[in-house]
């Protein structure tokens, strides 16, 4: 089949010029792209719409992970043309929230589609009749069952979201979660915005959990779009921040876990354990988070020798305690009732609603952008990914344990074969002129998964469309079927387990 | 049992003893303090990317700064950042540092209710609403609780429901699609009752300042008790805002 040869592929981090960029009829597009997802190691990592004119154009972009390429495939749905197209998600179901996505945002009906619903009623929605409270959701009329409404506020210190569940009596049938309440309008905002560093610190806000991951992307798809030279050590120091902000999260994550087991010991460890974690980031730019260390084109704080002794010595320590207090956590036969085969999602569920990272890894799926598509920093000290079999609230549990693991072995690698050159340093950029009829693209491997930005430049090489995907947008899916047959009381655990983002999804 | 006490005996006293006495070391970013050194202050105005630095005398809201630190990497001999955590206020305008004048932020202990003290000074019970936080605020309030600043020792702690809160702590520019609910979670909490903003994007909208999605008109009637700047604000700002407006 030649069509799929002749297809355009380019590389993570890589930009393309808009021409080069093959148009194909609805039904060339539909084919190719459902002949492409076919195979196990194509997913896509982002699917989105954008007004040229008044037409719409259509870009989808498929990573090969055998290839270690990103394919790139577009149509266009005039304006004069009735707004609707067939639904791909009828074949492939990864794919619906791409699809309800642009049927939010631009109105063009995908027919056959399962589950054609809002995905976070976007400021600029295509129908601004429609409100956050009309959500359609799914309900069976039945005298047995009932429905419980959980938020958007919830019970904790935690972002809003609604939970549907219909039960039988405390079993949950179904869980339908409807998010939104969250929109910033971020996209939009990358536009409006012209200052880069503005842009930048927008990406530094999309996600306080994921601040690293997604200032990575965006760094890099911006210097992607302005042949700008990264050096080796710029690189490795953003994908050392990338490791240490994995390792914070998943001990709180795993402290949080233990707060729903009830077991307060190791809760409050793995929380003191996240503390020195987040508070070396703080001695390296400023800020536990992170906000502040990652800018286009450099770096107002570079990682130092002096850094790296700090480093070597908290982590020596908190290796120590994590692992003496893990020892006891993971054997604990509470716990271990508690998480074991409690919201389970086989491999096969988890390859349709097209899971990535963590939430994939935990299935047995080897999803990890640091192997599939890695960067500079990946490419020279390598990671090896770690998957699991189980897909329930255990394995996610103990894949976060393995993973914080590895990520240290990672660092220890790193900080043994690299010499921080003080004299090497750059700074950000923020003049950074960007190519005019581009589109760039980025993957990163943040904790959760792979974070995404695209960015397509107008004329004047100015930002023209800005797309973000967190990797929450493919998880969120995955957490609704552990729900299946769950007593409701083992919501908290499951979600939990999975921890996905909000904001990232609302944007 | 004997593992457990080795545990913790192991990790130590973590938590700190005198949350208002803390010394962070640099480069953590709290209070700026702004010479007289004269500069090109268009540039100085321009660099900041919240708007937050303005002129005569220069002037730097802390309410809408990102802490980015961009303006002191510019301008070093000009603006300097101070380890000094203790940033809240109860006054919108304390927040405003200006040229030459390096004072600690002050509270105006005069303005704050009287049932505010009377009521919370021993216990404080809050429910918190994030409407757009970004999850980073969120996560330092919680970490405000945790075994390092354990803000519990004070009687403080957030509620699961608003019926039992005494207050509501804001994160987030505050989203068109989360302003009914606020108003919700608020209208729910008994009288008497506070009202604190945390984080820069609470406090002024940030980054979002001029999006379309954000609706901050809950604010034109609703008394603001608390400023918690910050992005996010650190745990240590954290506590001592919320003692300094309670005892
Ligand atoms: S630190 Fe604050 S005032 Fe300075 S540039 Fe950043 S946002 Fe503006």
């Amino acid at each position: 089949m030649n069509k799929l040869d002749s297809i355009l592929r380019i590389k993570n981090n890589q930009s393309v010029e808009l021409q080069k960029i093959e148009t194909l009829t609805y039904a060339d597009f539909y084919s190719i792209v459902l002949e492409l997802l076919k195979k196990e190691e194509n997913h896509c990592v982002t699917y989105f719409a954008y007004r040229r004119k008044d037409d719409l154009q259509f870009i989808i972009a498929i990573a090969d992970d055998k290839n270690h390429d990103i394919a790139i495939l577009s149509h266009i749905l005039k304006a004069r043309k009735k707004q609707e197209l067939n639904s791909l998600t009828q074949s492939i179901f990864a794919l619906h929230i791409f699809e309800r996505e642009i049927y939010e945002n631009f109105g063009v009906n995908f027919i056959n589609h399962p589950w054609q619903k809002p995905v976070r009623f976007p400021h600029n929605r295509a129908d601004k009749k429609l409100q956050i409270n009309d959500y359609p959701f799914y309900s069976i009329k039945s005298e047995e069952l009932h429905e419980v409404g959980v938020g958007p506020i919830h019970a904790g210190i935690i972002e809003p979201g609604h939970f549907r569940f219909i039960c039988n009596g405390e079993n949950v049938l179904h869980l339908e979660i409807q998010l939104g309440w969250q929109h910033r309008g971020v996209e939009q905002l990358f536009l409006n915005k012209k200052h880069n560093l503005q842009r930048n610190l927008l990406a530094e806000n999309i996600a306080g959990d994921t601040v690293i991951g997604h200032t990575t992307a965006f760094a890099q798809t911006m210097e992607t779009l302005a042949n700008k030279q990264i050096s080796e050590q710029l690189h490795l120091e953003r994908a050392l921040a990338l490791e240490l902000e994995r390792i914070a999260v998943h001990t709180g994550d795993i402290g949080a876990l233990c707060v729903d087991a009830a077991y307060h010991l190791g809760a409050n460890v793995f929380g003191i354990l996240r503390t020195a974690i987040i508070n070396f980031t703080q001695l390296w730019c400023g800020n536990r988070f992170g906000k502040s260390l990652v800018r286009m084109g450099g770096t107002h704080f570079p990682f130092t020798e002096d850094l790296k002794i700090e480093l070597l010595q908290m982590l020596a320590k908190y290796e120590k305690q994590f692992e003496e207090m893990a020892d006891l956590t993971y054997r604990l036969p509470s716990v271990q009732n508690r998480f074991d085969f409690v919201g389970t999602v086989t491999k096969k569920q988890a390859q349709l609603v097209g899971t990535v990272g963590l939430s994939a890894r935990m299935s047995n799926i080897v999803k990890d952008i640091r192997v599939s598509h890695p960067n500079i920093a990946y490419l020279n000290f390598p990671y090896q990914t770690i998957t699991l079999k189980k897909g329930d609230v255990f394995a996610r549990f103990l894949l976060k344990k393995k993973e914080i693991r590895k990520s240290i072995a990672w660092i220890r690698n790193l900080m043994e074969h690299f010499q921080f050159d003080n004299k090497n340093t750059q700074k950000p950029d923020y003049q950074l002129n960007l190519k005019p009829n581009n589109l760039a693209i980025s993957l990163v491997e943040a904790w959760r998964g792979e974070v995404c930005h695209c960015a397509i430049t107008d004329e004047n090489g100015d930002l023209s469309h800005y797309k973000v995907k967190d990797p929450s947008m493919h998880n969120w899916k995955a957490l609704e079927l552990s729900l299946r047959n769950v007593e409701i009381s083992d919501f908290p655990i499951n979600n939990k387990s999975y921890n996905l983002s909000y904001c990232g999804n609302d944007l | 049992m004997i593992k457990e006490a080795k545990v913790i005996f192991h990790n130590g006293k973590q938590y700190i003893p005198d949350v208002r006495n803390v010394k962070l070391k640099a480069p953590f970013r709290g209070r700026p303090e702004i010479s007289n050194v004269k500069v090109d202050e268009q540039a100085l105005i321009d660099i900041c990317p919240l708007g937050a630095i303005s002129l005569n005398p220069i002037s730097f809201d802390m309410g809408k700064c990102a802490f980015c630190g961009e303006c002191a990497f510019a301008f070093p001999e000009k603006i300097k950042f101070t380890q000094d955590y203790k940033i809240s206020s109860n006054k919108r305008e304390n927040l405003i540092v200006k040229e030459g004048e390096n004072n600690f932020i002050q509270f105006d202990k005069e303005a704050i209710r009287l049932e505010v003290k009377k009521t919370f000074g021993k216990s404080l019970k809050l429910r918190q609403v994030s409407a757009g936080g970004d999850n980073s605020c969120e996560t330092e309030l919680g970490a405000a609780g945790n075994a390092n600043f354990d803000m519990n020792r004070y009687g403080i702690e957030f509620t699961a429901s608003p019926r039992h809160a005494d207050g509501i702590v804001v994160t987030g520019p505050i989203t068109e699609n989360m302003a009914g609910p606020l108003r919700i979670a608020y209208d729910a909490i008994p009288e008497p009752k506070i009202f604190v903003l945390c984080g820069v994007d609470a406090i002024s909208g940030g980054v979002f300042t001029d999006s379309e999605a954000i609706d901050r008109s809950i604010l034109k009637d609703i008394k603001v008790d608390l400023f918690i700047p910050g992005n996010p604000s650190h745990p240590l700002t954290i506590v001592n805002g919320l003692l300094d407006l309670t005892r």
